[in-house]
């Protein structure tokens, strides 16, 4: 057993330290070195950057535009990219429907979409929940009938995140519903920007912010060839893609940078005549957030090298999803209490007031409290535990 | 990085086991629990015979010369039947003082017998006053002509203090009490004139003693390294054990978890499993969560034990210890309240296992310490 990285590794890590030290923009710098909200149109000239140099998607096979990296290399990757507070890119395309089509697309849905998927210059979003459709997902309604070569789709998805900067959304659709729930649904593809009939809402969330989107479809024509798989195959397919989807949603960089940040706010809050950081009390709470965050790398460690072996992520990739998302609340939570009285003003605080560029702060407290919400509540994240690995019984 | 064991270790796991298994079954720890010195001889000369007392000393002294981590995966198994034999207090603390710092002479005294399963060694740091600050220190150590040292003062929790052969000691032989320079460390025969050992019973069966050092004449041979500057070495040395609960913990709360989720799959209710019931699932679902987080935090500590550099090694210690009290805690309460009224009654087992982490949470620092030495660290 070690923690040791090879000399092999070693060089490959200063290799990516230093082509983004050279190639991250002075102006995303800049936000880097201050915590890194970036925006839609930064991060999307970032994977510009990244696709120019090949590494825009590590882990798709490298006929399709992959690296060749092993899973040490793509672990060491991530790193360097959190540690120099990079934006991460938008994860739907390259982490979601990219490798769903290099699994299950056609050959012609692989060379249209993969492409463009890589090089950034289409973007992606997701459109799987509906109003009535969250936890069970399998009971969603948006229906997709068949009318020639095409489907017509009617109904609404909603918490499409990012549908306003799309140009493509993969949907679940209902094809069946004679049979079981499961069963009759379809995975298609649509243009959301030039197609009549799907309109995007976007709606503000308790951060402020339009994080999500209300998606509306009235007769919206998407045709045949746009479906990946078999008609009422779609939930094989997604079940697939959220197992996937768990291991990536941990938010270990992300909470590993904001504990850092905490660490700045509080150097730079005065506190008498000494500052927040200066507090014995203070400290421990960051302390404590700092050893759990160790507590759960190292789970992550020991899913990287079972992967590293070749074996699939387990359910065992639940606990990175349930501790992470949760890790992330306490440490907004703490962020907040940074910022004493000073965490009761939202956008416009005047200059010196606050602490320079946390006022989006109290907007990621409150975002925050969709970590334990999406990507399967961590509710449902127990029963999988409960059912899957612990072997509780059904009712 | 690799977290697979080795085809040695892999044997080592097995053959320890197996014999947990077979020769120290809970029923043996019950009776040894209320009687004399908790522990069985017997089986600890057996444990020497297996080689497993001495897998991480050199071979010039009897050992195998493997890791801190090869020692890790024998307490895990020990830990899974609460085997009482005194591992930490003479195989982790004492005896690694005693190959750190010992003279040639000194380590070939105490080593190979220990080694052996023929004796057993203590490590007599704590007092009433010291809480978990290693540098507190009252007793003295006072020079004598020629060349020797007299030994007064008190300590007190000394693992296996009662029964050991041989005791390591902390005294002062310069500075005031919070000092860390003027700490030194000796070698003091169980049954030299002036010491006396009081045996104190645990709630976890084991036994620690109340040892009173009245005017010890030592000879100059008994100073085990430098004079006065200890304190590096008793660190060392209680990290190392705190690492050693660590991965003794691991095993009694896999144990705990797996004893739970059997309840929850056996007993009935309402006509029904009791694991059936959401609330219960949920409950063993954040169990698992906190034994797998242990489980990373304690072999990331066993892998930085061996490291000399308090750097490196205390951070992650500091963060498994942390783990262990609190998510440990959380698998303890849980096991007992999933299993209702049986769990907390002295017939069922789960309660032995919940004893014994509740005494580890205490030993080598607690959850506070822990935190309080993360943020004074470099990691923070």
């Amino acid at each position: 057993m070690d923690m040791d990285f090879t000399q092999q590794d070693l060089s490959f890590r200063d290799e990516v330290r230093s082509f983004i030290e050279t190639a991250l923009p002075k102006d995303l710098k800049q936000k880097a070195s201050l915590g890194g909200a970036y925006t839609a149109d930064e991060t999307k000239r970032w994977h510009h950057i990244l696709y120019e140099r090949g590494w825009a998607a590590p882990h798709w096979p490298q006929e399709h535009g992959g690296t060749g990296w092993d899973v040490t290399q793509r672990f060491i990757f991530g790193e360097e990219m959190v540690r120099a507070n990079a934006p991460s890119l938008s994860p739907f395309g390259l982490g979601m429907v990219g490798p769903l089509l290099i699994q299950y697309g056609s050959d012609e849905q692989k060379s249209r979409f993969l492409p463009k998927i890589l090089s950034g210059e289409e973007q992606w979003c997701q459109g799987y929940s509906e109003p009535n459709a969250g936890s069970d997902l399998a009971s969603l309604q948006l229906r997709a009938d068949k009318d020639g070569d095409e489907y017509v789709l009617n109904g609404q998805k909603t918490w499409t995140s990012a549908a306003q900067h799309a140009d493509w959304i993969f949907v679940l659709c209902r094809t069946d519903s004679s049979g079981k729930k499961q069963e009759g649904i379809t995975f298609l593809l649509a243009d959301i920007k030039n197609t009549p009939g799907i309109d995007v809402k976007p709606f503000l969330t308790l951060g402020g912010t339009p994080a999500f989107c209300d998606t509306y479809f009235t007769d919206a024509r998407v045709p045949q060839s746009n479906r990946v798989g078999p008609e009422g195959a779609g939930w094989g397919i997604a079940k697939a893609l959220l197992g996937h989807e768990r291991t990536g949603i941990g938010g270990i960089g992300s909470s590993a940078r904001w504990l850092e940040r905490i660490k700045r706010i509080a150097a730079e809050t005065p506190v008498g005549r000494e500052t927040l950081l200066d507090d014995p009390a203070f400290r421990r709470r960051i302390a404590r957030l700092q050893m759990r965050h160790r507590a759960l790398s190292m789970a992550n460690y020991r899913t990287l090298a079972a992967a590293s072996r070749g074996e699939a992520p387990g359910p065992e990739s639940s606990i990175l999803k349930l501790v992470g998302s949760e890790l992330g609340q306490e440490i907004t939570e703490l962020a907040m209490d940074s910022l004493g009285q000073g965490a009761q003003s939202w956008f416009e605080a005047p200059a010196g007031t606050i602490p320079e560029h946390t006022r989006e702060l109290q907007s990621e407290f409150c975002y925050a409290r969709a970590f334990t919400v999406y990507g399967g509540s961590n509710e449902i994240q127990r029963n999988i535990i409960s059912k899957n690995i612990l072997g509780l019984p059904t009712r | 990085m690799n977290f697979e064991l080795s085809k040695e270790q892999e044997m080592i796991v097995a053959s320890v086991t197996s014999f947990v298994k077979e020769e120290s079954p809970l029923e043996r720890f019950r009776k040894l629990r209320d009687t004399g010195a908790g522990w069985d001889q017997g089986v600890w000369q057996q444990m020497g015979d297996y080689g497993w007392l001495g897998i991480a000393f050199p071979e010039d002294v009897g050992g195998i010369g493997g890791t801190f981590v090869d020692m890790a995966l024998i307490l895990e198994q020990l830990g899974r039947h609460l085997v009482p034999e005194p591992y930490i207090a003479s195989v982790v603390l004492a005896g690694g003082l005693v190959d750190r710092l010992g003279s040639h002479d000194q380590r070939h005294a105490h080593l190979p017998s220990m080694i052996e399963g023929k004796a057993s060694l203590a490590f007599a740091f704590s007092e009433r006053q010291s809480r978990y600050n290693l540098s507190d220190c009252l007793t003295t150590a006072t020079s004598t002509d020629p060349g020797g040292y007299r030994l007064d003062g008190e300590k007190l929790w000394v693992l296996n203090g009662e029964a050991a052969d041989t005791l390591v000691v902390l005294a002062r032989t310069a500075g005031e009490q919070l000092d860390e320079e003027g700490l030194s460390l000796f070698v003091v025969p169980g049954d030299a004139p002036g010491v006396s050992r009081t045996a104190i019973q645990g709630m976890d069966g084991h036994r620690t003693a109340h040892v009173e050092l009245d005017g010890v004449e030592l000879g100059a041979d008994s100073l085990l390294g430098e004079a006065g500057g200890a304190i590096t070495a008793v660190e060392w040395a209680v990290d190392r054990a705190a690492a050693a609960a660590c991965a003794e913990g691991q095993g009694q709360l896999s144990e705990l978890l797996s004893r739970t989720v059997e309840f929850l799959k056996e007993r009935e209710q309402f006509g029904l499993k009791i694991g059936s019931f959401q609330a219960l699932q949920h409950r063993a679902a954040d169990m698992f969560a906190e034994v797998e987080l242990c489980k990373g935090t304690m072999i990331l500590a066993a892998i930085k034990a061996d490291s000399e550099d308090p750097d490196v090694r205390a951070p992650e210690i500091s963060a498994a210890k942390l783990q262990l009290s609190d998510g440990g805690w959380f698998v303890q309460e849980n096991a007992l309240q999933l299993h209702g009224g049986v769990g907390i009654t002295d017939e069922q087992d789960v309660g032995l296992f919940f004893k014994r982490l509740r005494v580890l949470n205490s030993l080598f620092g607690d959850a506070d310490y822990h935190v309080d030495r993360f943020q004074r660290s470099k990691a923070f």
